[in-house]
């Protein structure tokens, strides 16, 4: 039992964390209807510059935080602007392999010797309280990822349902010609969806980060799991993602534990398999 | 014969004649690599560039054609002969298992699901330590039987032997896709490409036919994976993995999507430069990426691509100047 339980508290903050990164993911797929397969390389790059903030310029941990995802922000809009808009008539698999070239090069960036280099490293965790709840061990810093990956999705949630430039997404998701027909500025939501979709990403990479070791390949595996998320969720779809993320990381959580730690990170490739393989259009299917 | 056949046949007795030129070993050795990875790319190329999907678990099938060989034969005792195409139906029935339940999906979910197939791939190989010697990988893999016998016949040393198994590959393959392309499944490929729905509407099973594309496809990777497997020798993980994938795809993109000399020349460009480039390793993917990226953006159809388009331009251009001139003499 207190094996469970500790097990449960591991998932919802890993859960947390692949509901944030799926977000971003689902979130552009809906405005752009393109994969984003750059996107494990924006939660890297989150990672690194909080990494750096903390380690090499000696700022608290808020603020490598923030400013880490404000740069990551800027960088996914401008990817947006000089990559997927100029591509947005095209083919779907030229973004796509466009996309792919982005996340080697900024692989290869942070994997340079004069940069990061490519082995792993540790990022110090900012909270080192440990609380013991009835066998249970309760770390400060999954405590931290818990609560605010909470506190994000509902303030996403928020800006999406109650304000107006939320609603243009949730609009331009639904139908792009009709967003423009009553005068939403296309180009513009898709600019500040990049953004958010970078800016929760990079906040999700700083969360975990303290947990897991920081390394360049990060992205690659963070992407695949993401993916089978949205994929899982419908992709597209906000409430998806979320239900997806969480699923994944009970699936890859109790999986590790109680059948085998070596395949954990393939248990969500596994139920993907199978839920295509008998829903090909995901759980959640979106209503067009 | 049409003048591009005669391209095709001058360019293989020139790259049949080549060892007897006793080039240096270095030479030779980039001459196989380049043809095995260009068996790859066209590979790649039916399900890209003639039936439209991105499939991005190509170097996980060629990774399971090079091991099927390695474990039959280091470990069953099987003659790579035996082994090869063993291993080349071993990766057309697992393309059929993949394209089972990959082709329920459409575009961008496919690409997504069958990198994740990729991975799937490339772990399983490097966990299952029994059979593929996991992390240490598989050691010792024989050259064929009979191949250094053939080679010191024409006078020359193993690897010229390996260098003319690699060329009768690519030659076979080349063939078969070039038939294939010309064929009514090829049309089919390509009409499914132009929009899958329109191609339905002409009644064509686009779910049977993808499967068929996917299973040629899967199955050339394996067949290039068993020319490796000997060749090299020494088997890792490392062949499985996305970023073999993604290099491919560069040397498709380079040479040109569609096409049929693309996959050879992007190839044996794009290879040659990494070889140049050696001593840049640390670059090469800053290198690499920014050149996908620019690649889609401003030339998607690649080299052949652009000389094809240009060619075609010529002939619109000329074609005018005839009807004027038609004009002129009325």
């Amino acid at each position: 039992m207190t094996l469970f339980l500790q097990q449960l508290f591991n998932a919802a903050a890993l859960g947390g964390v692949y509901a944030l990164v799926a977000l971003g993911l689902t979130l552009v797929y809906g405005v752009m209807r393109v994969p984003n397969f750059a996107h494990g390389g924006l939660y890297m790059l989150g990672a690194y510059f909080t990494f750096a903030g903390l380690t090499r310029l000696g700022w608290p941990y808020l603020l490598s935080l923030l400013v880490a995802a404000l740069l990551v922000a800027a960088i996914a809009a401008l990817m947006e602007r000089f990559i997927f808009y100029p591509l947005r008539d095209a083919p779907h698999v030229q973004p796509m392999i466009a996309a792919i070239g982005v996340l080697f090069f900024m692989e290869a960036a942070i994997a340079h010797p004069r940069v990061f280099g490519p082995e792993f490293q540790t990022m110090p965790s900012p909270i080192n309280t440990i609380v013991n709840v009835g066998g249970v061990t309760v770390t400060g810093q999954r405590l931290l990822v818990i609560a605010a990956s909470v506190l994000v999705v509902f303030g996403l949630n928020y800006f999406l349902k109650r304000t107006l430039t939320g609603a243009t997404i949730e609009a331009m998701s639904q139908n792009r010609q009709g967003a423009r027909l009553v005068g939403i500025d296309t180009n513009r939501v898709g600019m500040l969806t990049f953004a958010i979709s970078g800016a929760l990403a990079a906040v999700a990479a700083a969360l975990i980060a303290p947990i897991n070791l920081v390394s360049p390949s990060m992205g690659e595996v963070m992407n695949l799991k993401v993916f089978a998320i949205i994929i899982l969720g419908g992709m597209g779809s906000v409430p998806g993602a979320i239900v997806g993320a969480f699923l994944l990381a009970f699936a890859e959580t109790f999986g590790g534990a109680y059948i085998s730690t070596d395949f954990a990170d393939v248990i969500g490739f596994a139920v993907l398999v199978l839920v295509l393989a008998l829903k090909p259009q995901g759980l959640f299917r979106r209503s067009a | 014969m049409k003048r591009v056949s005669w391209g095709w046949a001058a360019l293989l007795v020139v790259a049949a004649l080549l060892p007897l030129l006793r080039p240096s070993g270095y030479l030779l050795d980039i001459g196989v690599n380049i043809m095995i990875f260009a068996m790859v790319a066209y590979g790649m190329n039916v399900l890209l560039g003639y039936t439209g999907q991105l499939p991005l678990a190509h170097a996980g099938f060629f990774a399971i054609g090079a091991y099927t060989v390695g474990i039959l034969t280091l470990k069953a005792g099987w003659s790579f002969w035996l082994a090869w195409p063993a291993a080349v139906l071993l990766c057309a029935a697992l393309g059929l298992l993949l394209g089972l339940v990959a082709f329920r999906t459409r575009g961008d979910v496919f690409a997504i699901f069958t990198l994740g197939v990729g991975v799937i791939i490339m772990l399983v190989i490097n966990k299952w330590d029994s059979l593929t010697g996991g992390n240490e990988g598989l050691n010792g893999v024989n050259p064929p039987a009979g191949l250094e016998a053939f080679a010191q016949a024409l006078g020359l040393k193993l690897s010229a032997g390996f260098y003319y198994l690699a060329l009768v590959s690519l030659v076979l393959t080349v063939v078969a896709v070039a038939r294939a392309r010309g064929s009514t499944f090829g049309l089919s490929l390509i009409a499914i490409r132009g929009g899958e729905d329109l191609a339905r509407s002409a009644g064509i099973n686009v779910y049977a036919h993808k499967l068929r594309a996917m299973m040629f496809s899967t199955a050339i990777a394996g067949f290039a994976g068993g020319v490796y497997a000997v060749y090299i020798g020494f088997l890792g993980s490392a062949a499985a993995s996305p970023a073999q994938t993604f290099t491919i795809l560069l040397y498709l993109l380079v040479g040109g999507l569609g096409t049929l000399a693309g996959p050879l020349l992007g190839t044996a460009l794009m290879y040659g430069l990494t070889q140049a480039l050696q001593g840049l390793e640390d670059y090469r993917f800053l290198i690499f990426g920014p050149l996908l990226v620019v690649l889609v953006m401003f030339a998607p159809q690649g080299l052949v691509g652009l000389w094809l388009r240009e060619r075609a331009r010529r002939a619109v251009r000329a074609q005018g100047r005839a009807q004027a001139q038609e004009v002129n003499r009325a």
